[in-house]
């Protein structure tokens, strides 16, 4: 058969239980494709061999059909079952050479030896980077790598999450809105002129656009085809004006003439609708009862004061004043939202009022998907909560009261068989009758009363052994691991040891795990690497030893236990290693170094 | 350690409620005769009244039969007794305490006999409490109170809920429950009250030398104990009695009704009368016992 291409009848399968779709498997060395028997089949298609990721098949002899598994990258199986054996071996030895062909330029091959490739200059830069900021990492690099126990390569392999995390690390942050509010940039008052100025930034107008929908939606509607972009500002600007200056009157009296004016000084429609919609999702079983006690409902605006001066509500103009809590609840709701648009999008209002909007559809679809799982999760918890009472079974379900009998049955029992026992091992005699004994604690008192207190109260000599015997356990105790969470045995071990003593177990935690990663040993590169670690493992554990022998003996025990742990971990390791050898040498038989 | 709020106690001035056992069953058979504990305890209470002018001493004695105040530091006339060999306190605790005994001795119905020698530990540590009550409700600036047990009669496991629930309110109210236990074995009861409310246990080994004791362990008032090294307990005994045997067990069946512990199967609780289903392996393993489920 010609090497170049290869045509076998197979059917199609997307998965193993698939009755497969009969039709042509073509193999070259680039691509495969499928040709269903079928013209107008949907499953035709043709797939280059660089996306295969793994490829399995069917042993011959199973009592499976012969099948071929190829895996994408994006982890999509494509199945294809062969009339015989003898078309799957055909094909696997083909697909195997395609694949390993056009696997050697895009990625490297995934054996251990390959670890002496060159690292890019960019991650040369990222590892001295970390080295330069982590002093600890940079004691284990000098210590290991520049020994020779381990190559720059191995020692990294273990880091990969270090170098690929420090890249995510610098994404960008996005800067969130102000929390300042916007009527406290107050206009600019010409004292000469009657000339009120505004500050319009392309921030603050998207602040704006944030905070009042109507004012967005009339920017869009008018701009570009009914007025400039500096006259809807300057309108915009007069309303916020008549506002400020608390003429609810003229407010009432311009919006009249004007109607885009009115717009301003209007309540926002689509606010009020958003405010709707959000009522309809508030917990139904929030209790409103709850803050009742805070009541300043009798206060329009809870009696702040703005912007120097009380606001009085007048009702007749209602509809064109805007009070203090409203404003300050919408822009917290839109402070807390967080914005959508990047800074570089600032430039000009016409840009943010495009990008608000855009932003805004996408923010309304999701929204319209969580309302559903919101309602359904709404109705749920409301016949959760509420409790028809009368519709509601019987709760007497038949069950048993508790019932403790009389207490005195169990502790009487019980006391009969203590006071055996303590009778048994304090005196053995029988019990003193009531009489002697009262008469007994009488005398006692009587004694004292015609003695007085003994004279010394205590000897001398027994305070001391008291005393010694408290502080004793104080100060064993003082000690103690774990007792105080606050007190670290290391704190007890001067600098030098306490560091080194980290250091060590740094260096050990470094080393066996490179070391346990290395088993099963099945090439001599590792053969060779786990020497190297062993004898370094060695020459730590007698570092260890000569450091306990070193320390002064009230330390020594202290030490040893924080020692201890080290060594066995470390003696497992050599454990491992020597009946690994035993076994390895027990396989080889007569010959004695195995693999080499 | 848990204290009392200091804004609302002066820090340094302490209320000592001290239980002292008065069970002659104890007495009479303890190796540390009563006069001789009694001298050391009195000189430990006069030094808590000099060491601070404002301390203030309560001594309950914790009888057989009964319990009663025997001595109120703040109540106590400061007149000598007649002949003046002793101080005031002396005199007139001595006096009130045999007085107390005579009447303990008259509340005896019957002899002890087949009954564990036990003090009412129960009813003088409710007395205690009783009297922080009052005392918290008095006014402003109040000591800081703590209770001392001076017990030496094993627990009396009748007063098992009892005593429980009055180490459970002095744990509630802040109280401290120190304890210095004079007999043959640890008291569970006195370890538990001492451990659940951030007291302190001393099991004194030189009985001797109670003084000493006294004086290094319960001495310092509260606020410096935040300082002080007081000894610690080497561990609480936990482990749970069974209720049928008493005997201390690591494993056992539980009632899942009412709680009660038992070392072996029963057919039924003997203490709720829950029935019990049948064991589902009559050869059970150590590790099956804790799966067991009564049906009611």
């Amino acid at each position: 058969m010609a090497s170049g291409q290869v045509t076998k009848r197979v059917k199609y399968k997307t998965s193993v239980k698939d009755p497969g779709t009969p039709g042509r498997l073509l193999l070259t060395m680039e691509k495969l494709a499928f040709r269903p028997n079928n013209p107008n089949s949907a499953s035709k298609f043709d797939m280059e061999f660089r996306y295969i990721k793994n490829h399995k098949y069917t042993k011959e002899g199973s009592n499976k059909a012969p099948m071929l598994n190829l895996t994408s990258n994006q982890g999509v199986s494509y199945i294809f079952e062969f009339e015989n054996y003898n078309d799957l071996q055909v094909c696997k030895e083909f697909v195997g050479k395609a694949l390993s062909k056009s696997g050697e330029t895009p990625k490297p091959a995934d054996t251990s030896q390959s670890l002496s490739e060159q690292p890019s200059t960019e991650e040369l830069l990222l590892r001295m980077n970390l080295l330069r900021e982590n002093s600890e990492l940079q004691k284990l690099h000098k210590r290991f790598v520049s020994d020779g126990v381990l190559t720059d390569a191995e020692f990294w392999a273990t880091r990969k999450k270090l170098l690929s995390g420090d890249l995510s690390r610098k994404s960008k942050q996005r800067v969130g809105l102000k929390s300042v509010m916007l009527s406290d940039s107050k206009p600019l008052i010409d004292g000469r002129t009657n000339k009120v100025t505004f500050n319009l930034t392309p921030e603050i107008v998207r602040e704006i656009f944030a905070e009042k929908p109507a004012v967005h939606q009339a920017y869009l509607n008018v701009v570009p085809n009914k007025m400039t972009d500096k006259d809807f500002w300057t309108k915009y600007c007069r309303a916020e004006y008549l506002h400020h200056s608390k003429n609810a009157h003229a407010a009432a009296a311009e919006a009249a003439e004007d109607e885009e004016l009115a717009l301003f000084l209007k309540p926002d429609d689509i606010l009020a609708s958003e405010t709707r919609r959000k009522i309809r999702c508030v917990d139904p079983t929030l209790d409103m009862e709850a803050d009742q006690g805070d009541d300043y409902t009798h206060l329009p605006d809870h009696g702040i004061v703005r912007d120097g001066s009380k606001e009085i509500t007048d009702s007749q103009n209602e509809p064109y004043m805007r009070t203090l809590l409203q404003d300050l609840n919408r822009h917290s709701a839109v402070v807390l939202e967080g914005t959508a648009i990047d800074d570089e999008q600032l430039k000009d209002t016409q840009t943010v009022a495009e990008a608000l909007i855009q932003s805004k559809q996408g923010h309304k679809t999701a929204n319209e998907e969580d309302d559903g799982n919101a309602s359904q999760e709404k109705l749920n918890r409301i016949s959760k909560m509420m409790e028809i009472e009368d519709l509601q079974g019987s709760n007497d379900l038949p069950l048993a009261p508790l019932c403790i009998k009389d207490p005195r049955d169990y502790f009487d029992s019980q006391q009969a068989c203590a006071f055996k026992t303590s009778r048994d091992t304090t005196i053995g005699t029988e019990a003193v009758s009531t009489r002697e004994a009262y008469g007994s604690l009488r005398d006692s008192i009587s004694q004292i009363k015609v003695m007085g207190l003994n004279d010394p109260i205590i000897k001398p000599e027994v305070a001391m052994k008291v005393l010694s015997v408290l502080t004793h356990n104080i100060s064993s105790t003082k000690y103690h691991l774990g007792k105080n969470p606050r007190e670290s045995v290391l704190d007890g071990f001067p600098n030098k040891i306490k560091e080194d003593l980290l250091h060590h177990w740094m260096s050990i935690e470094e080393l066996l795990r490179h070391y346990w990663s290395s088993y099963p040993v099945t090439t001599a590169y590792l053969y060779a690497k786990v020497n190297r670690l062993k004898d370094a493992m060695s020459k730590i554990d007698s570092q260890l030893q000569e450091m306990k022998e070193s320390v002064q003996s009230d330390l020594r025990n202290q030490l040893t236990l924080l020692i201890r742990p080290m060594q066995q971990a470390l003696e497992a390791a050599m454990q491992h290693h020597d009946a690994d050898l035993q076994k390895r040498l027990a396989k080889s038989g007569e010959r004695p170094n195995g693999y080499v | 350690m848990a204290s009392v709020p200091s804004k609302l106690y002066s820090d340094d001035v302490s209320l000592v409620m001290v239980l002292l056992d008065t069970n002659p069953f104890f007495w009479t058979t303890s190796s540390l005769p009563f006069s001789q504990f009694l001298s050391q305890v009195l000189a430990f209470l006069n030094s808590i009244l000099l060491l601070n002018q404002l301390n203030q001493v309560v001594v309950i004695a914790t009888g057989y039969n009964s319990c009663d105040y025997i001595y109120d530091s703040s109540s106590a006339t400061n007149q000598s007794s007649e002949d003046g060999r002793l101080p005031a306190l002396y005199s007139n605790l001595l006096q009130k305490l045999e007085e107390f005994i005579i009447r303990d001795e008259k509340l005896a119905k019957e002899e002890p006999r087949g009954k564990i020698a036990s003090s009412l530990l129960s009813g003088s540590l409710s007395m205690a409490l009783c009297y922080i009550q009052r005392v918290f409700r008095s006014g402003p600036l109040n000591p800081q109170p703590r209770i001392l047990c001076l017990q030496g009669s094993p627990d009396g496991p009748e007063q098992y809920v009892a005593v429980m629930n009055a180490i459970f309110s002095a744990q509630r109210s802040m109280v401290p429950i120190d304890s210095c236990y004079v007999g043959a074995h640890n008291s569970a009861f006195l370890q538990q009250a001492s451990y659940i409310t951030g007291g302190v246990y001393v099991k004194p080994q030189h009985l001797d030398g109670l003084f000493q004791y006294l004086v290094t362990v319960f001495a310092a008032d509260l606020h410096s104990r935040n300082f002080i090294q007081l000894p610690r307990p080497a561990g609480v005994d936990f482990r749970a009695s069974c209720f049928c045997h008493k005997t201390t067990i690591d494993m056992g069946y539980i009632c899942s009704v009412c709680l009660s512990i038992f070392c072996k199967h029963h057919k039924k609780c003997s203490t709720c009368g829950s029935v019990f289903g049948q064991a589902q392996s009559d050869n059970t393993s150590a590790s099956d016992r804790k799966r067991k489920a009564p049906e009611t």
